[in-house]
């Protein structure tokens, strides 16, 4: 956690943007090993290779296009009212933590609803050892449906932002394989 | 294509390493973490760490973009198609029940719930998952680098 906070402070301070984008990935490999001290290890593998990597290297892609030296800021005097708004927010959220259960309760609302069902009946229902992938792949198989979906959909969108496939054009690089529909 | 030999020797020497890790996440998800995202996002990033080694023509040439597209599709009517034949097997819509007889088929264990059929459900449908997925974070990366401008090192492969 500490290790974060500092991450965060130089991702603040700094101007030059290679270093960022580095010290990004360096938040989300913590961030990962945060998630597996949770024992949350699926969410921490993806947080390893979206956050640390992919995410590093798309911003590395979009620095070759940008340049890699943030702007100082034009008018460094209107910062109150960011301030405000980001110390009432944050303060609303650590108010609201307090409510919270502590981690690990048994008695906490999400552990007492359905879970002890998942738990006890899945072994015999769906008869796999690891009762994340037995809910979300069978009894929240619409959900993943859903969700799949969406990376589904986030594909058509890249696919449909302009200028992705004009390298295609070129007369050398195999254009038998492409779509003659699209113009 | 990097002209460090340290770099392109690592990267040869990982990137089966990483595909054999995704493979496992993927089949192996029914028993230890991870499932058909965490598999498809690894081998996708895998594929990324090719083609910024190697350059965009070569990995290209190995993965056509139209396969890419192709898997994009594929994955999500896998699953979908999984849920229809489900359905057309006489249970609901992503009931995997069905698929190793109905309820008290032969692959049942207690209470007429069919765990043959919820194995292999699973099995094809994160198979799907895993397929979408890695077909989408390589398109997404032969969006990027095929921008002029982002990638050239890999015109002069």
């Amino acid at each position: 956690m500490t290790l974060l906070a500092i991450t965060a402070l130089a991702i603040v301070r700094l101007r030059g943007l290679l270093a960022v984008t580095m010290l990004a990935g360096i938040y989300s490999f913590l961030s990962a090993g945060l998630l597996t001290y949770l024992d949350a290890v699926d969410v921490a593998m993806t947080e390893a290779a979206v956050g640390a990597g992919i995410t590093t290297v798309l911003l590395l892609l979009t620095l070759a296009l940008t340049g890699t030296e943030e702007a100082a800021p034009s008018r460094p005097r209107r910062r109150i009212i960011p301030l405000a708004v980001v110390t009432v927010t944050g303060a609303a959220l650590i108010y609201a933590t307090l409510d919270m259960p502590h981690f690990g309760n048994p008695d906490a609302p999400a552990q007492v609803h359905v879970a002890p069902r998942y738990l006890e009946q899945s072994g015999a229902e769906i008869g796999i050892p690891n009762v994340v992938t037995s809910v979300l792949a069978s009894y929240r198989a619409y959900d993943t449906l859903g969700e799949v979906m969406v990376v589904f959909t986030a594909a058509i969108g890249v696919l449909l932002l302009p200028g992705v496939e004009r390298h295609r054009r070129r007369p050398d690089a195999g254009d038998d394989d492409r779509d003659s529909g699209a113009s | 294509m990097n002209r460090n030999p340290i770099v392109r020797e690592v990267c040869d020497f990982m990137l089966p390493a990483i595909l054999l890790v995704a493979l496992y996440i993927q089949f192996h998800g029914e028993y230890s973490p991870g499932g058909g995202f965490q598999a498809g996002v690894v081998f996708g990033a895998g594929i990324w760490m090719y083609a910024l080694v190697h350059g965009l023509e070569r990995t290209q040439r190995i993965i056509p973009p139209a396969v890419v597209r192709f898997g994009v599709s594929l994955g999500l009517l896998l699953y979908i198609g999984v849920g229809f034949a489900c359905l057309l097997l006489g249970e609901n819509f992503l009931d995997y029940d069905a698929l190793g007889g109905g309820h008290g088929g032969h692959g049942g264990e207690q209470d007429g719930h069919n765990t043959h059929g919820q194995h292999l459900g699973i099995l094809l449908i994160e198979l799907g998952v895993g397929i979408t997925v890695a077909a989408v974070m390589v398109t997404v990366f032969y969006g990027f680098a095929a921008r002029r401008g982002v990638y050239n090192p890999s015109d002069s492969d």
